[in-house]
């Protein structure tokens, strides 16, 4: 998982700003087909020049969202306004959106130039501009030696950037984009992301990415939506949707977590105690989390945040006696599966710093379990 | 598949007889001599020339060349704007009723068409005098009629196939729906609309039973000549009108295949 900043982040996101006003703004968007609620409730703000990640599983009605933005289907409640403008009522084609579709679906029977030049002909552009701003455009995607190309003489990943670049080159206030990584391979992926972030910043653009894959959310997002059965759950950076989820599934859905059971015991200033009885022990956990002494709770530690070992370090607040019993090596990292002397079952992953496996735990050999007080967060139960 | 199985190689060849010994007698004795059409007495390319001076065939095969394009042209687009509608539209009030009238000519009995068609010119002409007469109007209104419903059906499974995803793309683009119809939708089903063209085109020209209740004196189409020389003897010329009619029609065949061969190849690369 690999999280970007981006240089040019200002001192204060305009998300954190009070002052700020919002680019696109969703206000109680619902949509039903039939009697199926697909999107329910949702309220949004964007900011300028956000790229911003619906995410969520199939079905979750992250792309009936998009399409009620580029105006494909009609909101059944709710307003979504563009740069201060009511969209309602507002065909495609008069909306100040474009969108790269998951097929790309290119023009089969126009070459590349033709493609990106159909958005500016109907525009009305002179000649010359439409020319030249397709010009610029391929060379922004570097597709220049393929303008005359057909799409069926076109990979996967110069597919892609012709879509992108026929959905920029009318320089929409904001771009739609579904799944735009999903049709490559995963080397490719990887690549195009960092690609499409520099693209974006270039054009400055707000983008709104629609993607179920989290990795892609968190490597290209300023902010991530994450979505489930139609409502937006949770709302933040890549940071805040990883290290401080709401929910369990947010928690879940992002990452991997141990969540583990267990009873508030106290306060102590910032740190909650709660004990956990999988553990066989009383845990503190740094958190603001609002519960009283006797509440279920649930502690939840990301697996790389574990330090394991045959000896115990100083300087854990927390500690924790397992026995390993798989351990799957991943290349950079491994992944260990444990369980507690309490019962509980424990994922911990660790970087594989050296070549050499020798000091790595093997299956049955009993560790030291431990984690900082800001190592985990509370979840209610 | 190598080996060779006789008993295999018997029933292809009696399946190649079967399909193809009527063609190829009739080709044959299209050359004979003879004015008896089962023997053969000799070379000749008499008939054709006889074919050339029958001016009654002549008119004729003009005629149904006339009516197969102007019927054809006509079927394509109503055919086209139905199978739209049904594939398109979504649920709209009559969509049922559209979907069974469109594909109702292809299950009818030719003979129901042609005398529901019949039925119709004639009170209609009685009610307000149009059309006047029977003939090559009347004839190419109902072969567009049929035609249009093999028409629909060749568009509407093309159509269905075609993702939304590039008529959407184009109204994204700034094209109003009209726009994208005759930019997007027209190019891609471009191949189904020659299909269903050429299917119209070879139903109107074969069409004996419909158009023989449709016209009117003076306006006869080819199967109808055909059909009632016939019946009063078969005339060596009628063999050889029909072998001009298979060498044209397979040469058609052999451009068009040709033609689709090469553009597979160049989609595929």
């Amino acid at each position: 998982m690999t999280e970007l900043s981006t240089a040019t982040t200002p001192a204060v996101p305009p998300w954190a700003d009070p002052e700020a006003q919002p680019f696109l703004r969703l206000d109680g968007v619902s949509k039903s087909f039939g009697g199926f609620e697909a999107v329910r409730g949702v309220t949004l703000d964007i900011y300028r020049g956000e790229l911003f990640c619906l995410l969520g599983g199939s079905g979750c009605g992250k792309s009936t969202l998009l399409r009620m933005l580029a105006g494909f289907e009609t909101p059944s409640a709710g307003r979504v306004l563009i740069d201060g403008e009511d969209q309602a009522g507002r065909a495609p084609h008069d909306r100040p959106t474009n969108m790269m579709f998951q097929s790309y679906a290119l023009f089969p029977h126009m070459s590349v130039e033709k493609n990106i030049a159909y958005g500016l002909k109907r525009d009305g552009l002179p000649r010359a501009e439409i020319a030249a701003r397709v010009a610029d455009i391929l060379a922004l995607v570097q597709m220049t030696p393929f303008a005359r190309r057909k799409p069926d003489q076109l990979s996967g990943g110069q597919r892609q950037r012709v879509a992108l670049a026929r959905a920029l080159v009318k320089r929409p206030k904001l771009l739609l984009l579904d799944e735009p990584l999903g049709a490559l391979d995963r080397k490719l992926r990887e690549e195009t992301q960092f690609e499409l972030k520099k693209i974006q910043a270039e054009v400055g653009i707000t983008f709104v990415v629609v993607t179920h894959d989290q990795e892609e959310a968190m490597t290209l997002s300023s902010r991530i939506g994450v979505m489930n059965a139609g409502e937006i759950v949770q709302v933040g950076t890549p940071h805040e949707i990883y290290e401080q989820p709401h929910s369990r599934f947010v928690a879940n859905f992002i990452g991997s977590v141990n969540c583990i059971e267990g009873r508030v015991t106290g306060r102590e200033g910032g740190h909650l105690r709660i004990a956990c009885p999988d553990l066989g022990a009383e845990v503190t956990v740094e958190s603001g989390f609002e519960a009283g002494a006797g509440e279920k709770v649930a502690l939840a530690l990301r697996p790389e945040k574990i330090a394991m070992g045959r000896t115990a370090r100083p300087g854990f607040e927390n500690m924790v006696t397992g026995r390993v019993e798989e351990v799957a090596y991943m290349g950079n990292l491994t992944i260990f599966q444990l369980r507690t002397d309490g019962g509980a079952r424990l994922r911990v992953t660790q970087s594989n710093t050296t070549r050499t496996d020798a000091d790595v735990p093997r299956i049955g050999e009993n560790v030291q379990l431990q984690w900082t007080g800001a190592a985990g967060f509370v979840l209610g139960a | 598949m190598r080996q060779k199985f006789p008993v295999m190689t018997v029933i292809a060849v009696l399946g190649f007889v079967f399909l193809y010994a009527p063609i190829l007698s009739l080709i044959v004795f299209s050359f004979n001599e003879s004015r008896l059409v089962t023997v053969w007495s000799g070379f000749s390319l008499k008939w054709y020339a006889e074919l050339f001076r029958d001016t009654q065939i002549l008119e004729a095969a003009w005629l149904s060349l006339k009516i197969a394009v102007a019927s054809a042209s006509l079927a394509l687009v109503i055919g086209t704007l139905a199978a739209f509608a049904l594939v398109r539209f979504g649920r709209f009030r009559g969509r049922m009723a559209l979907g069974v009238m469109v594909s109702a000519p292809l299950v009818m009995p030719e003979v129901i068409v042609g005398l529901s068609l019949l039925l119709l010119f004639v009170s209609m002409e009685g009610l307000i005098g149009w059309p006047g007469g029977r003939g090559l109007l009347t004839i190419t209104i109902a072969h567009a009629t049929f035609g249009a419903a093999f028409v629909a059906v060749v568009i509407q499974s093309r159509l269905v196939s075609m993702e939304m995803d590039l008529e959407e793309a184009a109204l994204d683009l700034g094209a109003r729906p009209l726009r994208v119809f005759f930019d997007v939708t027209l190019p891609v089903i471009a191949p189904a609309l020659v299909s269903g063209w050429l299917l119209a085109f070879t139903l109107s020209l074969d069409d004996l039973v419909i158009a023989s209740f449709v016209s009117g004196p003076g306006a006869s189409t080819l199967p109808m000549v055909i059909f009632s020389k016939v019946r009063l003897g078969v005339s060596p010329d009628v063999n050889a009108l029909a072998t001009l009619i298979i060498v044209i029609v397979s040469l058609a065949v052999t451009v068009a295949a040709l033609h689709i061969t090469r553009s597979n190849r160049h989609a595929a690369r």
